[in-house]
């Protein structure tokens, strides 16, 4: 056989280069750092992420104080204002304190994790849920389809923040009165990722109805794969760019979803409150005076959900592009 | 055409596609359901370590042809015989598998072919792995040997899809569609991506390949000058119809039908300098609402009454053989 | 830097077809927008001066390109449904175009119109006028984009692959109309093409393109019927045929070389089994051979070792 073998090896230098490079060397050399590095807002917003996720995984080791136990809180304390110590105990609180006496600082970052944890969770029950359906949909098509998408048209009609209550509603009705502040957090996250994986589902099908036509996925049907391994190997790896675009702005949707729900009051209880959570309870004193015991949460609440989305509008546009 | 019995062959193969619009609309249109007959009562045989080739223009079903063949789609009508075995006849799994390691398929895009996620090593052996043919630990070695079967390096395997040039992925899809051992191989323009100086090395390495491994190809392209190249018989479809059967040298020598006819004078050649063809009339009729008798009738230089009128059966022409569906074709 | 295109150079004639031949990745396509002055940023014209009918227009401000471009250059693309606009009629479009370009009334225009689709071969063009470019099959659709780039009577046709989405019998159709309209109108035409047969049957001249620069330039029955340029001669021999004797085809190693490697001194060096020494160090420019141009060290008796007799590193 007169094959070009050697020739065409020394013939395309650039492939070789590329062995020999890192996957490291190949990330600092591709589009989405490059777009990453030039653009300030997008390094500020992910900074700012990330400071405020520290700060929630991190909250029982570097809160000053420990807010929710009853035993360690001083009445005396309460409404101290920010940045000053406390004219009786002489105790000093940076973000200042509430009603309790409790630190406004430590349960920021207390709430953040919280409000955090919910809203992670939620997203990773959404996207579970939706990309499952999606793939479904998208691969096998026909009646199942139909009800898939019939479901999420039906879903979609509602408001997610009512769909979110009312599931609130039922999942309160049937959990025992003993259990429920327990299962608070649980009935949140599910209501919310249920009202959040139609976007999911919706994105994977149509990307997964593109990606079922191409020869990649008939030459897997060749070979007699099953339904399932076509779908989870060969095409899920293929749509992950616009899952990971979704995921992001779902986060920012279900962190302000649990916040709007804590604050309706059937969100995280008042034993384990939410950034939603400290909001409602600080609005109870905007009028008195006391204007740092809503202010600060709000606005980490606020910097959290415009950090996420931020991210979440960067990617969706450098992915885009991209996106087969 | 030898006397043996062929390894492939295909019986009256039909496939008939729904074209219709979703039922309300229909219902709101008062319109009757639609059909598109992509591919009408196709014989092909193919002899073991032959080359067949289909030729055809869009719409002449040459892709659905194949895509039945590899077991793909269902025919609509008709049967696929590999071996005398009707593959959709088989009711075990076990049968079936076995079956589908004999028949392999090389695509047309070398871009959407291969999977982008994966590395080629992973490509290559997943066949091997499907069919359970080798331990775990050989597959690796075996795909070595594939790589430098179509002249590539063992180290290439680690590397993704998009490193490769066309024609490289294409030489990848051939080793894919090798690593199950298999007897016959559909290709569908597998070329016709390519530039031609990459075409050449492809078309040679299946050529050396077929002679090597013994392979049977079914090769289906719009190109007369490379099915011309590869093929020992043709058949030329026309809107779903085998118009003419011939064995390559007959075929160009004496095409007889008028459709071949105009086909190898359209088509472009490289030593006619200055050359106009033959300015064929019309084009290619809507395949849902095909012309009556003679699909090619609108089109055609001698059309008569009868062509209007009848269907043309296929009819064997002069010591050849050659099978030629045309009611005005006399040796 | 990257250079698609780099120190190319040929002249059309009235009345003449120029081809422009290449494998993808070429420089083809390039050529054609350079021309028309339709380069995508961050892409511009470095170097080089493109004249219609002696005056320069590379360096024209961008009012002035506009005007000409249209009036004076027309384009055909591969696909017709980029260049219609599919919310017009067919007429709608023609007249537009011929009314921006020439002093007429909205009625001559028309009748300009049908005259344009009769003549590109569009049957009952007085009813077709009327109809939206979905309404047409893809030959039929062509044909309108070539009606189009036809309105403003313009000196220079740059097709650019104007029959690859097509079938062969409306190929040949389409290639028939443009040689047509070629010869009597005057029109100059460059036709970008990767394939051979419609250069060798279509065109008058023809440049071969590899990597960026010319290989090979000169009469096309002469560059295809006894090539010089190594390139042009592979390329010849890997080219099914489907006429004359069957052969081998043979085969060029390797590809294309991507733009951010091309070889140093001749691009196809590292393809060609009769490189040199001087191949892998400079560019060779265009020197007559055998009534063509050819960019090869090979017929330069001054390096070329065989005609010199000395061994080939010569350091």
């Amino acid at each position: 056989m007169d094959i070009q073998t050697p020739k065409g090896a020394s013939a395309r230098p650039e492939f070789k280069e590329a062995v020999t490079t890192s996957t490291w060397q190949r990330w600092m050399n591709s589009d989405i750092w490059h777009s990453y590095k030039s653009s300030p807002v997008i390094i500020i917003s992910s900074l700012t992420f990330l400071l405020l996720v520290l700060g929630a995984v991190l909250s029982p080791l570097i809160s000053p104080y420990t807010p929710f136990d009853p035993a360690s809180l001083n009445l005396m304390n309460g409404f101290t204002k920010p940045m000053s110590a406390n004219e009786f105990t002489g105790d000093y609180f940076l973000l200042g304190t509430d009603d309790q006496g409790r630190d406004v600082l430590s349960t920021i970052l207390f709430g953040l994790r919280i409000s955090l944890f919910v809203g992670v969770v939620a997203v990773l029950f959404a996207m579970t849920l939706g990309v499952v359906l999606g793939l479904l949909s998208g691969y096998a098509g026909g009646w199942l389809d139909g009800i898939i998408m019939r479901i999420a048209d039906i879903q979609m009609t509602f408001p997610s923040i009512m769909v979110a209550m009312l599931l609130y509603g039922i999942g309160k009705g049937l959990i025992p009165p003993d259990l429920r502040d327990e299962m608070a957090i649980w009935v949140l996250i599910i209501s919310i990722g249920l009202s959040e994986w139609v976007q999911f589902a919706r994105t994977v099908r149509g990307a997964t109805m593109v990606e079922r036509q191409k020869e990649y996925v008939q030459a897997g049907n060749l070979i007699g794969l099953t339904r399932w391994s076509i779908m989870l190997r060969h095409i899920l790896p293929n749509v992950t760019g616009p899952i990971l675009v979704i995921a992001t702005i779902s986060l920012a949707l279900a962190i302000i979803a649990e916040a709007t729900l804590s604050f309706l009051g059937v969100g995280a209880p008042k034993t384990e409150p939410s950034l939603g959570t400290l909001i409602n309870v600080g609005r109870q004193y905007i009028l008195s005076g006391e204007w740092w015991i809503l202010l600060f949460p709000s606005l980490t609440l606020l910097a959290l959900a415009l950090s996420v989305n931020l991210f979440g509008d960067w990617l969706r546009d450098i992915l885009n592009p991209k996106l087969r | 055409m030898t006397g043996e019995t062929p390894l492939i062959s295909a019986r009256q193969l039909g496939a008939v596609f729904d074209v219709s619009k979703p039922w309300l609309n229909r219902m709101l249109a008062l319109e009757a359901k639609q059909y598109l007959t992509a591919v009408d009562m196709v014989d092909i045989d193919i002899p073991k370590g032959k080359t067949f080739a289909l030729v055809g223009e869009s719409g002449s079903g040459k892709s659905t042809i194949g895509r039945m063949i590899v077991g793909l789609q269902k025919p609509t009508s008709g049967q696929v015989l590999i071996d005398g075995e009707d593959f959709f006849a088989i009711s075990s799994e076990k049968k079936k598998m076995a079956m589908r390691r004999r028949i392999q398929m090389i695509f047309q895009s070398p871009y959407a072919s291969l999977n982008p996620r994966w590395r080629v090593r992973h490509i290559i052996g997943e066949p091997i792995r499907a069919f359970d043919l080798l331990p775990a630990s050989e597959v690796d070695g075996r795909v070595a040997e594939l790589l430098d079967q179509v002249g590539l390096a063992k180290s290439d395997g680690e590397k993704f899809p998009h490193e490769f040039s066309g024609g490289q992925r294409q030489r990848i899809a051939i080793a894919r569609a090798l690593a199950s051992n298999p007897e016959f191989i559909v290709c569908d323009e597998p070329t016709s991506a390519l530039d031609v100086s990459v075409q050449s090395q492809v078309l040679n390495l299946m050529k050396s390949l077929q002679r090597e491994l013994g392979l049977t190809y079914l090769f289906i392209s719009h190109d007369l000058s490379v099915i011309r190249y590869m093929a020992d018989e043709i058949g030329v479809l026309y809107l779903g119809r085998l118009v003419e059967v011939a064995d390559r040298d007959t075929l160009f020598d004496k095409p007889r039908h008028p459709y071949t006819r105009m086909l190898m004078d359209a088509a472009p050649h490289i030593d006619a300098f200055g050359r106009t063809a033959e300015i064929v009339k019309g084009e290619i009729p809507d395949p849902i609402n095909k012309p009556s008798g003679c699909s090619f009738h609108p089109r055609c230089t001698l059309t008569e009454e009868i062509c209007r009128r009848d269907r043309p059966e296929v009819r064997e022409f002069g010591t050849e053989k050659a099978r030629v569906a045309c009611h005005l074709c006399a040796d | 830097m990257l250079r698609p295109v780099d120190r190319v150079g040929f002249e059309v004639r009235a009345g003449e077809i120029l081809g422009l031949v290449g494998e993808s990745g070429a420089g083809k396509s390039m050529c054609g927008s350079a021309i028309i002055g339709l380069i995508d940023r961050p892409g511009r014209i470095s170097g080089g001066e493109i004249a219609l009918d002696g005056e320069r227009i590379d360096n024209l401000p961008e009012d002035r390109l506009r005007r000409i471009r249209g009036k004076r250059i027309a384009m055909v693309f591969q696909d017709p449904l980029t260049s219609l606009n599919p919310l017009m009629t067919v007429g709608q479009q023609l007249i537009q175009t011929i009314r921006t370009h020439l002093p007429v009334s909205s009625g001559e225009a028309r009748d300009r119109a049908i005259a344009l689709l009769e003549e590109v071969g569009i049957p009952a063009a007085a009813t077709r006028i009327d109809a939206y470019p979905h309404q047409f099959s893809g030959g039929m659709r062509q044909r309108v984009v070539i009606s189009l780039a036809l309105a403003a009577e313009p000196e220079l046709i740059i097709a650019d692959e104007p029959t690859t989405a097509l079938d062969v019998s409306v190929q040949a159709q389409i290639m028939a109309l443009l040689k047509k309209l070629c010869r009597e109108r005057g029109t100059a035409v460059i036709l970008i093409t990767h394939d051979m047969g419609v250069i060798a049957e279509s065109t008058d001249r023809v440049a071969v393109l590899y990597a960026g620069r010319i290989a090979e330039i000169g009469p096309t029955r002469n560059v295809l019927s006894t090539p010089s340029h190594p390139y042009t001669k592979g390329l010849m021999a890997s080219t099914p045929s489907t006429t004359g004797t069957m052969h081998a085809l043979s085969q060029i190693p390797g590809s294309m070389p991507n733009l951010r490697a091309i070889p140093k001194g001749c691009a196809f060096n590292p393809r060609c089994e009769k490189a040199f020494s001087v191949c892998f160090k400079d560019i060779p420019i265009l020197e007559p051979v055998d009534g063509s141009e050819v960019a090869c060290w090979l017929y330069d008796p001054a390096v070329n070792p065989e005609t010199k007799e000395i061994s080939g590193v010569s350091e």
